[in-house]
């Protein structure tokens, strides 16, 4: 038997925390693509330290639902998960190329495939485009719109920021949006002057966070200017200094994203090819519907 | 009976049945066949479906553990443990599973009930619902659903921990499999039943508070300096009956116990959770401050009002203070007052 495990951050304080990662679990258990699938949290139950012992399966997938390798990748998952041995240079990564390792749990009689996180695979590219795609409605947005893509910034590491400069990067080569930026909350270039990095007249902004909490509805809304106070809410789009701002919120909770944990798991030895075409299949329709 | 069942015994009888007081061995066309009440040696597939037959609670308590069980061991032993199959002989829990046999965990009443030749079928309520009739009950049949069901308590504030006491009431998984049923307490209650077994087998992992503590990086790194009596305190706040339905199974470490009445759950805690050591966080920088006297003047009644304050806050009883109750020091009215005579210019200063 085959397991995915999602271990995504959770909150003591914020109930919609864990919603994206059980909104992805679900679709993956829609496709059967595992005998087991079950989200376990850093701050909400199953823990990271009990979860292993929850499955039947011998052989488990990881898959970290962050978007940076940093801190939680390298240190609190290993070690809460007791994986045996696990040392970041195993995955001999640059900050994003992360890929999995195979390991053994010290409490459980299993194998664990454990991979590096979605924020960083380059399925992730394409879930920033379609969150874009999602928030104006438009399957073909990009003539004449700017895409920022904002990050945390350097708080605690240097990955979180090479994350976003990276899927901006991929996106700019693609050359279907006029202008590409990568911003940061706490960092220059700052969110906060959005509309200063971009000459087009519409501009989608998506933050590259998992779950919609405090900085996706708080502060970024606020910085960018969209609203004086969240809790009154604001338009998509919002224009702000004669531009249309399109505020997408967490990428995080873009269906497509279950794609990008099965591309992980299936980097990491799971045949899972068939339902992660059924996956994109279903999460495309989903976003076309939704669409306006 | 089923000609499925007929043929799962007469198959399995070739190797030997012995289960749960019923024994059924065959050679060839010869079965004998025996039950703590009753042994009979008959020849034929006619004659052995005819005895099995007569003992059909027990053919039926058969056929269900090895053809419906869930084979895991901790969900066989789950599943055991609910219906008191090692303490109830067949007779006798056949009967009674017929009006259904019912089992707390946590604040969960769990009932199972046999519903046919062979069959369980399971029920999940809170416990404070068991006497409800079913039909002002919500009724759910998903076990996904409960992940979102257990989200919020019954006042829609969100439960950080699943195992603490304020599940929320009003709801019905009445009619499931044994695998939805697993699934079901797996999302109200993570990890309990794989816990809860390892304790059966004498190998709970327990993880004390020292090693806990000495793991912990980040923000949490410093929740090691909390000294030995405030991690008593912390204990009592948090891992009580009233508060928490596992059990701490947990203490300083290995030797040390803490002096702090262990709960009675169902399910072991083994290790302190993230809810404990984010609360011991913010206490370890609290008491890194230093002690301060501070002369205030108060009289008896005002004392023992901010005492009864801190009780209601302590134990969650503000909802039910009613509004005009003035001889409840914890009122809003005569806080109000407190306040404003008290405090209204901020409380005196202290001195080392
Ligand atoms: S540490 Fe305490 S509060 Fe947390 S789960 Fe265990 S017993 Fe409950």
């Amino acid at each position: 038997m085959q397991a995915l495990v999602i271990a995504a951050h959770g909150s003591h304080l914020n109930a919609a925390s864990s919603t994206p990662a059980f909104a992805h679990a679900d679709t993956i258990r829609e496709v059967g693509a595992f005998d087991e699938v079950r989200e376990c949290f850093w701050k909400e139950e199953p823990s990271f330290r009990e979860v292993l012992r929850t499955l039947e399966s011998e052989e488990v997938f990881v898959v970290p639902l962050f978007v940076s390798e940093g801190y939680f990748t390298e240190q609190v998952i290993p070690r809460e998960l007791r994986l045996s041995g696990f040392d970041p240079e195993k995955w001999d990564s640059d900050g994003t190329s992360a890929d999995h390792v195979t390991l053994t749990a010290s409490d459980v009689e299993k194998t664990v495939h454990y991979c590096g996180p979605i924020g960083t695979h380059d399925a992730m590219t394409d879930v920033v485009v379609q969150r874009a795609e999602s928030v104006t409605g438009d399957p073909t947005v990009g003539d004449g719109f700017g895409l920022a893509v904002v990050g945390h910034g350097t708080e605690r590491n240097e990955n979180s920021a090479k994350a976003v400069h990276y899927h901006a990067d991929r996106i700019a080569d693609r050359g279907r949006f006029d202008e590409v930026r990568a911003l940061f909350m706490d960092e220059s270039p700052e969110v906060d002057d959005v509309t200063d990095h971009f000459d087009s007249d519409d501009v989608v902004v998506v933050p590259l966070f998992i779950a919609d909490g405090y900085h996706t509805e708080e502060d970024i809304p606020e910085d960018v200017g969209l609203t004086d106070d969240y809790r009154t809410g604001y338009d998509v789009p919002t224009t702000v200094d004669d531009t249309r701002i399109w505020y997408s919120g967490a990428v995080g909770t873009e269906d497509l994203l279950a794609d990008v944990v099965l591309e992980r798991a299936s980097d990491a030895g799971a045949s899972v090819q068939a339902e992660i075409e059924q996956v994109r299949e279903r999460t495309r329709t989903v976003a076309l519907a939704t669409g306006d | 009976m089923d000609d499925d069942v007929l043929d799962s015994l007469w198959l399995a009888a070739d190797h030997g049945v012995s289960f749960d007081g019923l024994h059924v061995d065959r050679t060839d066309e010869t079965v004998h066949f025996e039950t703590p009440a009753d042994d009979a040696t008959v020849t034929g597939r006619a004659a052995f479906e005819e005895v099995a037959t007569e003992h059909a609670a027990y053919v039926s308590n058969w056929f269900f553990w090895h053809e419906r069980a869930p084979t895991r061991d901790d969900h066989w032993a789950f599943c055991r443990w609910l219906e008191g199959a090692s303490e109830t002989p067949v007779s006798d829990r056949h009967a009674a599973l017929d009006g259904g046999v019912t089992r707390s965990w946590g604040q969960l009443e769990l009932t199972v009930s046999s519903t046919g030749f062979g069959e369980r079928r399971y029920a999940l309520r809170h416990e404070a619902d068991a006497d409800e009739p079913l039909a002002p009950l919500t009724r759910y049949d998903d076990p996904l659903a409960a992940r979102q069901l257990v989200k919020h308590d019954g006042d829609g504030r969100y439960r950080p921990l699943k195992t603490a006491t304020n599940l929320p009431t009003g709801w019905v998984f009445d009619d499931l499999l044994p695998e939805a049923m697993l699934e079901t307490v797996e999302y109200v209650y993570p990890a309990t039943i794989a816990n809860w077994y390892r304790e059966r087998k004498g190998d709970l992992d327990v993880t004390h508070w020292r090693e806990t503590a000495a793991r912990q990086t980040g923000i949490y790194g410093l929740v090691s300096d909390l000294d030995d009596e405030a991690v008593g305190w912390l204990a009592e706040a948090c891992c009580v009956d009233s508060q928490c339905c596992k059990r701490r199974e947990w203490d300083l470490d290995d030797e040390c116990d803490l002096d702090v009445p262990r709960s009675e759950g169902a399910f072991p805690c083994r290790e302190p959770c993230s809810l404990v050591v984010a609360a011991a966080r913010t206490v370890t920088k609290l008491e890194r401050e230093a002690t301060e006297t501070y002369e205030l003047e108060l009289t008896p009644s005002e004392k023992a009002q901010l005492e009864t304050l801190v009780d209601a806050v302590a134990e969650d009883r503000l909802d039910e203070i009613r509004e005009a109750d003035f001889d409840d020091g914890a009122n809003r009215y005569r806080v109000r007052y407190l306040r404003t005579k008290l405090f209204d210019d901020g409380l005196p200063d202290g001195h080392s």
